[in-house]
């Protein structure tokens, strides 16, 4: 394929889909799909071709288009209209009265005018709910793969590092290493032989970010693989997968072979000497095997236990040779940086943190679902303009970022902008972009609990601190919450976090502590309310009576 | 332990091993896809058992220990067989806040079994996953398959119900 075929398929599409008077997407990502979603597409399907109109509206099954709580979603593409909680009869009517006769299904509509909607900015997610997920076409005639023509053509590898680095882009793993500076690392690296691996192992309960971008979008993400590839000199690239997410394999799967079959992956990409090829990799449910060197392993076939890093994945990686590891979510920033250039990504944002983050909004709040924000926004304007607050009769009491390596963010600091340094001001992190909200039936000492619960399951026992302290700091944790703690066991609570912090070889064991932490920080009183001194009286200061039921 | 395999066909006929011969092949034998290849063995037969462990270190030439000790190492991997139904509990961060822990309790009840376990009559295995990425509908749990969402403890039980009274026998 060259530059000029790649235009010429762009606008045979595009011309392609000018044909139809109509064109309906609806979300065939998981989240709908659990709900109803196949259902609304065949009486969507059904409908139309009771109508005959076979050749006049199109109908396309898109990623998600962020309102997972309120789904099945069909959109009319033409007006912009949304429609939530669509089931069969709702679809009929969709066609039968939106299409035929020019009128909206008002007990549907979704206001797509408000904040949820007005808020966001979307880069990552600028195709879902636009293109079908399922057809290379429809990406390519949205400029896809575009930038991956323009680098192999036009820019020397050094030129895109650079670039990459003056986009300012920002590890979306949740550390939030530069990713230009990871690039350049790689790229100097000496070594026939180099990998580019892509992190697709979501991990923490309660995010589902990058799954909706594989799902949506998985072409995004493999012209950011085969950019970065270009860049660092590696001509293979590893997809490392959870296997919980059997649908983004299935569409990784389809769009993998479908970029073979174009040539965009592949051998003498745009007739130049640039060979790239990408594999998956599933995982088989390890949360340790989100850490790099883990990862690494994984990919190797071995159990996922970390080392000790330097030397880092970019100097010795997969079988020793000089690896770039990134987030789903960095690859998927890659081919906007390329298109519209480093300055333009760089104005959305902080100086320090650049572009937009993808936040999967659950818990108590009544907006649940996927959102893209600009970094700095205020907390408090996701919770409360995006995520409409907590439900009614309940208030806001924490939000939990990061999952099992972040913390609570109490309702002091919803004013803080969110970018890396100031969530690690209030002991969270970034993290991946799961965001938790807890109203006041939450139970602080029972989270840090839950937490450690997980961290306890899921070490992978290789260093003691990890292995041995977790078990200590959840039973501690446990009788704490039975009331059965003293004061004697909050020092020793501290003292154990700290430690485990301090001495643990990798990152899961190095922020397993935190939520404990976090809440020991903000909510301390949630605890000294479960403990009394040593001797058995209730520690002064504590207004309540000992109570050691929740 | 069953008899060790060989290297043609499976002395037992079993036409399975086939499939998994096919995916061995695909990854050319090699050490490094041991992940891959026990994904498919245990797509084919539903769990691993020590004759099919030992059957795929020798088809990629590895360690038995080294098998065993993935295969042990990664949560998805089970060496003990299934029940007729699976009910899997998300208890991600979404699900949990939104009470995962009132379902789990009301399904243990009604199965008499802990999480991780089968009931004895082999009809219900219960499964807990760390999240399945349907934390816009907690609390989920996938039951066959199919995922549920917005249980309640009661809708949880009547699920658990549904799979354990109605055997073969009663169609109605």
């Amino acid at each position: 394929m060259t530059v000029e075929e790649l235009k010429e398929l762009a606008e045979k599409e595009t011309a392609r889909q000018k044909q139809y008077k109509h064109r309906i997407t609806y979300c065939s990502a998981a989240g709908c799909a659990s709900c109803g979603g196949g259902a609304v597409r065949d009486a969507l399907a059904k409908t139309i071709k009771a109508h005959g109109m076979e050749k006049d509206v199109e109908l396309a099954g898109t990623g998600c288009m962020g309102l997972c709580g309120e789904g099945p979603l069909v959109r009319i593409a033409g007006d912009g209209t949304l429609y939530q909680r669509v089931d069969e009869t709702v679809a009929a009517r969709i066609i039968d009265e939106h299409i035929v006769q020019g009128k909206k299904v008002t007990e549907n509509l979704v206001d797509t005018t408000g904040p949820f909607f007005s808020s966001q900015v979307k880069i990552v997610l600028e195709n879902c709910g636009n293109t079908d997920s399922e057809k290379i076409d429809d990406y390519i005639a949205a400029e896809g793969y575009d930038a991956l023509a323009k680098v192999v053509t036009e820019m020397q590898p050094a030129e895109v590092v650079e670039e990459i680095r003056k986009s300012g882009l920002r590890g979306r793993g949740g550390a939030g290493y530069p990713t230009g500076l990871k690039w350049g690392i790689v790229r100097k690296a000496q070594g026939d032989q180099k990998y580019v691996v892509c992190n697709a192992d979501e991990g923490d309960p309660g995010a589902f970010m990058d799954r909706s971008v594989l799902e949506g979008d998985p072409h995004r993400v493999l012209e950011g693989m085969a950019i970065a590839g270009y860049a660092t000199g590696a001509s293979v690239g590893y997809i490392y997968v959870r296997a919980e997410y059997p649908l983004a394999i299935e569409r990784l799967r389809l769009a993998i072979k479908q970029a073979e079959r174009l040539g965009l992956l592949g051998n003498r990409i745009f007739e130049s000497q640039f060979n790239f090829r990408v594999d998956l990799r599933i995982g088989a449910g390890a949360f340790v095997c989100g850490e790099e060197t883990a990862l690494i392993r994984s990919i190797e076939g071995k159990r996922g236990r970390p080392r000790p890093r330097p030397p880092y994945p970019s100097e010795k990686g997969l079988w020793g040779a000089p690896t770039l590891i990134n987030n789903v979510e960095s690859y998927a920033n890659i081919a906007p940086i390329i298109r519209k250039g480093s300055a333009w990504f760089a104005s959305i944002g902080t100086p320090k943190s650049t572009g937009t983050k993808v936040f999967a909004l659950a818990g108590k709040i009544r907006n649940t679902g996927l959102i893209e924000v600009p970094m700095g926004i205020p907390l408090r304007k996701i919770i409360f303009d995006i995520g409409g607050g907590t439900p009614e009769g309940t208030t806001f009491k924490a939000a939990q970022t990061g999952g099992p390596s972040g913390g609570c963010i109490p309702a002091e600091a919803l004013d803080l902008p969110v970018d890396y340094e100031s969530l690690a001001t209030v002991g969270s992190i970034m993290g991946s972009g799961g965001l938790i909200v807890m109203d006041s039936t939450s139970n602080m000492v029972d989270v840090a609990k839950y937490f450690m619960e997980f961290c306890v399951d899921e070490s992978c026992g290789k260093c003691v601190p990890c292995r041995v302290g977790t078990v200590h700091i959840h039973g501690i944790l446990q009788k704490i919450s039975e009331g059965r703690g003293t004061t004697d066991d909050l020092a020793l609570l501290e003292e154990l976090c700290e430690m485990v912090k301090e001495t643990s070889l990798c990152g899961l064991g190095q922020s397993a502590p935190n939520p404990v932490l976090s809440t020991l920080r903000f909510f301390r009183n949630e605890y000294t309310e479960l403990v009394t001194t040593p001797d058995g009286y209730v520690p002064a200061g504590t207004t309540t009576e000992q109570s050691p039921t929740r | 332990m069953p008899p060790t395999t060989q290297e043609k066909a499976h002395p037992s006929g079993d036409n399975r091993f086939k499939l998994l011969d096919r995916a061995v092949t695909k990854h050319q034998s090699r050490g490094d896809a041991l992940i891959e290849v026990l994904h498919a063995a245990q797509g084919i037969f539903g769990f691993l058992d020590n004759g099919l462990l030992i059957y795929v270190a020798r088809a990629l030439k590895l360690p038995l220990s080294r098998v065993y000790g993935v295969a042990t190492f990664y949560h998805f991997f089970t060496l003990k067989p299934k029940g007729e139904h699976t009910f899997v509990l998300c208890t991600g961060t979404a699900c949990y806040v939104k009470g995962a822990g009132a379902i789990q309790k009301a399904v243990e009840h009604r199965c008499g079994v802990k999480f991780g376990q089968t009931t004895p009559d082999n009809k219900v295995s219960l499964v807990s996953a760390r999240c399945v990425g349907s934390c816009g509908r907690a609390p989920v749990a996938v039951c066959d398959n199919d995922v549920a969402g917005k249980l309640t403890p009661e809708s949880a039980a009547a699920k658990i119900d549904q799979w354990q009274n109605v055997p073969g026998e009663v169609a109605a």
